[in-house]
């Protein structure tokens, strides 16, 4: 029978013929962990009686969702999960500051295309960006793949989705991802894998993004097919049985917003317009890589943030964050006002780094708008792209982000006053320390940094 | 005789507890006693050993976070009847040893605060609107189940029950 990418991953992995809703034990390549979960992991183990992990050199430990510690009950579990590390003999070990465990997994080439890696996170399926069956799975899941190197698995019914065209300038990925949660909804995804057809050769930190928000579907595994990184043999065959095909024609797609509290209440960004916003968050493992702080920077160059909008700039790994500042991306965002948080989850979901207080109102780069995702419950929160976010930050509104990166500078200059008079007097006027963007480039340039002023 | 608990659609796992006080937050004995404490006020005080979640579609949606089952695992929930579940927190109820039903008729025969009996032999939660029907769950569910959970069940067998 002709399969799909998950069928002939789970097929290869379990050395059995194995079609949608079979029930199969699978190897896995690798375990991820992280620390908000590592007590839970830690007392799986101990419950099973497994002293140790059944092979130190395919687990990968990351200190990232809380990271650096922010209360002394945080910092206590990272000291235990440390020691856990050191006295399991655990060589793939990121503590804080190092970015967000998806991220590293992919960048670092921890992620086998055509494997199976259980991790201790729900957007693990983003490991689907290099063509590995990513599946997230909870803390008694993850102590069992951990003693036995082994998990079950119920091969999932697949959907195929299907990108033409190119995106229009100011249109990305993320809008692209978005518009098919807008389409597949929560739960049309629960229990399957979505296979990508068309996004082989996009950069991988745009198919992080499309495998990382498969999770918000519901999806097992989200996996790009063709990626340079993939065997041969990883790609369905002809024939293969789909339960739903969606296309997204790129060409004519606008930039989309998420409105709260749901993800797959997404809408064109021209239905949201003239939305305020109080807290801009640039970051997560959807989208903190160098490029988008490239597209924000694009926007924010050389200006100054709304002094009514707090930017929060969180990298998804060390690299993404040497990069840019290399680049002076990272000092472009810094001069225009923004905060820069070291690498990791940041403020993502609302434990550290500038969570949201009640009634505030944030546009983030990231995956989930839960209630209290970010912080208090009364909190609200828009997501969208690193140029619908940097234009928020800018104006302190939603606004679509393509006539800004069309407009010459006087042009500019009035699309931000007008949209910032409709929004004043929704919050306090910050203070913003004085304005050294030309200076601090032009001490980068001589230093031998590479300050790249244009985008 | 257990109490109902009737919710809606798409409960998510921040609902059933809020991320801000993860046992990772406010320490291991206490993330359970914040079970619902934005979404159903009152619950952790009034639930009672036995009692049945009753849902509609996508039950346990969004994060992998076990502790939120590991909270209902802690207050003794008897079981959970929905439309459907998310899969992650489908999983973690059946490695935990809760009861996961799916049934499509439930959530609009029961009522919140119903007196109901989960009937898994018979496959039938009864309430007094009348009977439910129970999608049978897969023999290597049940046998996890049967055993506790899958760390009891490991431990008894050192594998996981055959697949068939
Ligand atoms: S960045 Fe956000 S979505 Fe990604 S792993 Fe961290 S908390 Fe989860």
């Amino acid at each position: 029978m002709p399969k799909t990418v998950a069928e002939k991953i789970l097929s290869r992995v379990a050395a059995r013929d194995a079609t949608a809703g079979d029930l199969v034990i699978a190897p896995v390549s690798r375990v991820m962990v992280h620390d908000s979960v590592i007590d839970a992991v830690i007392a799986g183990l101990r419950d099973l009686g497994k002293e140790r992990v059944w092979d130190t050199t395919k687990v990968a430990v990351f200190v990232d969702h809380a990271a650096p510690a922010p209360t002394p009950v945080v910092a206590d579990s990272h000291r235990v999960l440390r020691e856990w590390v050191r006295a399991q003999g655990i060589a793939t070990f990121y503590d804080a500051g190092e970015g967000v465990c998806h991220q590293i997994m992919v960048e670092e080439g921890y992620c086998e295309p055509g494997t199976v890696i259980v991790g201790s996170d729900s957007h693990s399926n983003s490991y689907g960006a290099v063509g590995a069956f990513g599946a997230g799975m909870g803390a008694t899941d993850v102590a069992v793949a951990l003693a036995l190197g082994r998990t079950w698995l119920r091969v999932p019914e697949s959907i195929k989705v299907t990108f033409t065209g190119r995106p229009r300038k100011g249109v990305t990925m993320k809008d692209a991802i978005m518009r098919v949660v807008r389409e597949v909804g929560t739960d049309g995804a629960r229990y399957k894998c979505v296979e990508f057809h068309g996004a082989g050769t996009l950069p991988q930190g745009d198919r992080i993004t499309l495998a990382g928000m498969t999770t918000e579907m519901g999806a097992k595994a989200g996996i790009v097919v063709g990626t340079p990184e993939a065997p041969d043999w990883l790609f369905p065959d002809r024939g293969a049985a789909y339960v739903n095909e969606v296309t997204v024609d790129l060409s004519t797609l606008e930039p989309q917003i998420a409105v709260p509290p749901r993800v797959d209440q997404v809408v064109d960004v021209s239905e949201a317009v003239g939305q305020p916003v109080d807290v801009v968050f640039l970051g997560s493992c959807t989208n903190g890589r160098l490029v988008d702080m490239r597209q924000a920077a694009a926007v924010l160059r050389g200006r100054r943030i709304s002094p009514e909008v707090r930017l929060e700039v969180v990298p998804s790994s060390r690299r993404q964050f040497e990069d840019a500042m290399a680049d002076g991306t990272l000092l472009a965002l810094s001069a225009a006002g923004a905060v820069i948080g070291s690498s990791g989850c940041g403020p993502c979901l609302g434990r550290t780094g500038g969570v949201l207080a009640g009634q505030e109102i944030c546009l983030s780069t990231a995956n989930r708008n839960y209630r209290g995702r970010m912080g208090s419950a009364d909190a609200s929160i828009f997501i969208g792209s690193p140029y619908v976010a940097a234009v928020a930050a800018l104006t302190g509104v939603i606004d679509d982000p393509r006539p800004y990166l069309e407009a010459g500078d006087d042009a500019f200059d009035d699309l931000v006053e007008r949209r910032r008079s409709e929004r004043a007097g929704r919050g306090a006027a910050s203070v913003r320390s004085g304005d050294r963007s030309r200076e601090l480039m032009v001490a980068a340039a001589r230093s031998g940094v590479a300050a790249e002023i244009d985008d | 005789m257990a109490r109902a608990w009737v919710f809606g659609d798409d409960l998510d796992t921040d609902q059933i507890v809020p991320g801000r006080y993860a046992p990772f937050m406010v320490g291991q004995d206490k993330f359970h006693t914040y079970a619902f404490c934005d979404a159903r006020p009152g619950f952790a005080s009034d639930v009672r050993q036995g009692d049945i979640l009753v849902g509609g579609e996508n039950f346990g949606c969004g994060s992998s976070r076990e502790y939120a089952v590991a909270a209902l695992a802690k207050h003794g929930i008897g079981g959970i009847v929905a439309k459907s579940f998310a899969r992650i927190f489908f999983r973690n109820c059946i490695n935990l040893g809760i009861p996961v039903l799916e049934s499509a008729e439930a959530v609009t025969l029961v009522h919140d605060g119903d007196a109901v009996t989960l009937d898994l032999g018979a496959g039938r939660l009864r309430a007094p609107a009348g009977d439910a029907r129970l999608r049978p769950l897969a023999p290597f569910a049940q046998e996890i189940l049967a055993a506790g959970g899958v760390v009891a069940y490991l431990r008894e067998h050192g594998d996981f029950p055959p697949v068939a």
